[in-house]
């Protein structure tokens, strides 16, 4: 039952998600569009359901085929509603949720635009508040690790250099991409794929600053213009990475599906649980690495005051090209966590990009356990306001904590006082 | 390749109500940033409250079009005055990252199915220009203009075209005015060197928040421009795309210029316009192959060519076209 209520939470999330990523994308005059979708009750197909796909001078009905599948062409881009015919379906199967009946979706050239109905006997309505609590505590916690993992990157960034780095989120998205890339188009082994990936980001983590960075910082180029090209290059990689891999969201091969694990009231999948242990390893990794190595500690130094770290020895480029090597790994096993609950998508990094500076600022811009702090709180917010609001604003009331905390503690929850100027 | 369609494009783009509307928006951000200093990444958000004040005044509460004009502009120093309060004592990059978090709130809020019934959703509102049209538009509303290779689809478009360029008009003088007065002098001191100026016994806060007010008017214009010509609001055209290319407007004219909006929105669209249709004719008739560009990909490249030149003009030439390269001395960090 718990798991249902899950999989309809991830359901909404990735609806949201695909929707906040494809509103961005520019109208397309494509043809070769289509919507897709498989019917699955606990696990077997449910065929010759009558779904209807519409739009404005359009209307196509089709039946799931014997495995539960069925897809609608469409005649071009753009949104389209989708429903399905409750008559239709066979005795002892209902929508979980019969409000979710009437979805929207954009659907683009290339992959099919995915569409899931939930299946189930209204479980949702009878869960106790309490449990339900906690299970939006539970996906908040891990929600929390996924900006975490992202925010103290680029609060280290920040720290080091002064670059309010909005390119951060390309970096989330490409970590998610690259080991898409591996384990479904190579397919190679899953843990091999996400090593490679993690790779990757960290040489381009490590290029990124020596051609980009390094020469601006040398040319004296100021914070603000360089924060305008970190937008820029944002802009510039997410298209790069939308012309590569299309429009759609899709799934790593392995992992789909899991069944949740029962730990009291609070359902987990067990990737979701492993995951959330690496991310916290990583965590603790980058901790030890900050307060008991001797480049963790000239990179605090440098945070504190770079010309002074300088003069008493340390090589100041030499910690800030380290620091863009941890910040972009960090930020990739953060777009792999993100993509394994809601799969990949060209634009992931940038929709939870806001959230990721919400984290920051709410812990402290410029301190790393400050973003991990803040992250986690702004996670936890999240899922926890949609007991109380539509899912489809959650990230809303996340921003508006944000904007609340800037006018009440503007140096955040670990921040000091002078950071904020 | 139909090169003369290709140039009446690009040439019909370049002063089209669409290069207004960016011309108007990159002119508020030239009074937040070009000006002030203010680093604005949500003016998204100003011309959505212009637009969606006068759509949802018209077509909700069936008032006439002037005082959706009216409320447009009250919602537009509304945002603006919230984003400010939080914001302007701080450091510079959190009213970036306070205004392009606003804008996506105000984007969401907008295409959000719980205010469906008010804000329309994501199909967004329309019908609401009619009112506006029919008693102000002195051109057919059917035929097509054609002035040269210049060509208007309709004359509500021509008359959105004159009017457009009236707002510019209107705008540019208006901030030109401003800058050479003695709150301009204030207002560039702010950019140049804060503390100086308030140990001059200025009230810095005060004169960020009306500058901030001032180019959230200007940019709510612009929204006003946007779905008239439209004649419909949509949130995703509200996206912070719109704030990136109006940056690029505005850096790529020339930033604290008064002409380098105006001379960068006609060269944007003009490029643009010239890049897209050239790839989509090469594409359509087959000059590059399918495999490796596709006609639903122009759009793709097009903002892979903005991303790179807003980081290649910052990098190499910040003050742009037009403007001054000491007069834009930037940093944050002091």
């Amino acid at each position: 039952m718990r798991r249902r209520v899950i999989a309809l939470l991830l359901g909404v999330l990735g609806l949201v998600a695909l929707t906040l990523g494809a509103g961005a994308a520019p109208a397309q005059a494509a043809s070769g569009a289509s919507v897709a979708g498989v019917l699955v009750n606990e696990g077997a197909p449910v065929p010759n359901v009558a779904i209807t796909v519409s739009a404005t001078g359009f209307t196509q009905t089709v039946k799931s085929g014997p495995d539960g599948a069925w897809k609608v062409e469409l005649p071009k881009s753009g949104s389209y509603k989708v429903s399905l015919d409750e008559t239709t379906l066979p005795p002892g199967v209902v929508l979980s949720d019969p409000s979710k009946n009437n979805l929207s979706v954009l659907a683009f050239g290339g992959m099919p635009a995915t569409v899931q109905f939930r299946f189930g006997s209204g479980t949702v309505a009878t869960e106790s508040f309490l449990d339900k609590f906690l299970q939006l505590f539970a996906n908040g916690i891990l929600f929390g690790l996924v900006i975490a993992l992202a925010g103290v990157g680029l609060s280290l960034i920040y720290g080091t250099t002064g670059l309010t780095n909005f390119a951060h989120g390309e970096l989330i998205t490409l970590g998610a991409l690259t080991t898409y890339f591996f384990d479904v188009v190579l397919e190679w082994n899953f843990f091999a794929s996400v090593v490679l990936s993690l790779l990757c980001c960290a040489v381009l983590g490590y290029v990124q600053d020596k051609i980009l960075w390094k020469p601006l910082r040398r040319r004296g180029t100021g914070l603000i213009a360089m924060l305008v090209v970190s937008i820029g290059l944002g802009v510039f990689l997410r298209y790069v990475f939308l012309f590569i891999f299309g429009g759609g969201t899709r799934q790593f091969r392995s992992f789909n599906g899991q069944e949740g694990i029962a730990i009291g009231p609070v359902d987990v999948t067990a990737k979701n649980l492993i995951g959330a242990a690496v991310a916290v390893l990583l965590l603790c990794i980058t901790a030890w690495w900050l307060m008991k190595t001797r480049l963790g500690k000239a990179s605090r130094a440098v945070s504190d005051n770079p010309a002074l770290a300088s003069s008493s020895g340390i090589d100041v480029e030499r910690v800030i090209n380290v620091v863009w090597i941890l910040g972009a790994t960090l930020a990739a096993f953060s777009g792999i966590l993100l993509a394994m609950s809601q799969g990949a998508n060209w634009a992931m990094g940038f929709s939870i990009l806001l959230l990721v500076f919400a984290g920051a600022t709410l812990g402290g811009f410029g301190t790393a356990f400050g973003a991990l702090v803040g992250s986690l709180v702004v996670g936890i917010i999240i899922e926890l306001s949609t007991l109380f609001i539509p899912p489809e604003l959650k990230n809303v009331g996340a921003l508006v904590v944000l904007i609340v905390i800037l006018l009440i503690r503007p140096q955040g929850i670990l921040g000091r006082r002078e950071r904020v100027g | 390749m139909d090169w003369g369609f290709i140039l009446s494009q690009t040439l019909t783009q370049a002063i089209a109500p669409i290069a207004i509307v960016y011309c108007l928006a990159a002119i508020g951000l030239n009074v937040h940033f070009g000006y002030t200093g203010l680093l604005n990444f949500g003016q998204a958000a100003f011309l959505a409250m212009g637009a969606y004040g006068l759509a949802v005044t018209v077509t909700r509460f069936n008032l006439p079009w002037w005082l959706g004009i009216i409320v447009g502009l009250v919602l537009t120093v509304i945002l603006a005055l919230l984003l400010g309060i939080p914001t302007l004592r701080l450091r510079a990059d959190y009213l970036a990252i306070v205004t392009i978090a606003a804008a996506e709130i105000v984007r969401l809020f907008a295409r959000s199915v719980t205010f469906r019934e008010t804000l329309g959703g994501s199909d967004g509102i329309n019908g609401f220009s009619n009112s506006f049209f029919s008693s102000l538009n002195p051109f057919s509303r059917q035929e097509p203009y054609t002035f040269g290779p210049i060509h208007f689809a309709n004359g509500d478009v021509l008359f959105m075209f004159l009017i457009g360029w009236a707002l510019i008009a209107i705008a540019s003088l208006v901030v030109w005015l401003a800058m050479r007065s003695p709150w301009g002098r204030v207002i560039k001191g702010i950019r140049e060197d804060e503390d100086a100026v308030r140990s001059l016994g200025k009230n810095v806060y005060s004169y960020k928040m009306q500058a901030l007010v001032f180019g959230g008017v200007l940019g709510c214009l612009g929204g006003f421009v946007f779905a008239l010509a439209n004649a419909s609001v949509q949130p995703d055209n509200y996206a912070s795309d719109l704030t990136y290319f109006a940056w690029l407007i505005m850096i790529l004219g020339g930033a604290a210029r008064v002409g380098g909006p105006i001379l960068g929105a006609m060269i944007f669209w003009g490029l643009l316009t010239l890049v897209v249709e050239t790839l989509k004719n090469a594409t359509a008739s087959a000059i590059i192959p399918e495999s490796i560009l596709r006609t639903d990909q122009v759009g793709q490249i097009q903002f892979m060519l903005v991303g790179l030149g807003l980081m290649l003009l910052m990098i190499f030439r910040p003050q742009g076209i037009l403007g001054d390269k000491k007069e834009l001395a930037l940093d944050a960090r002091r």
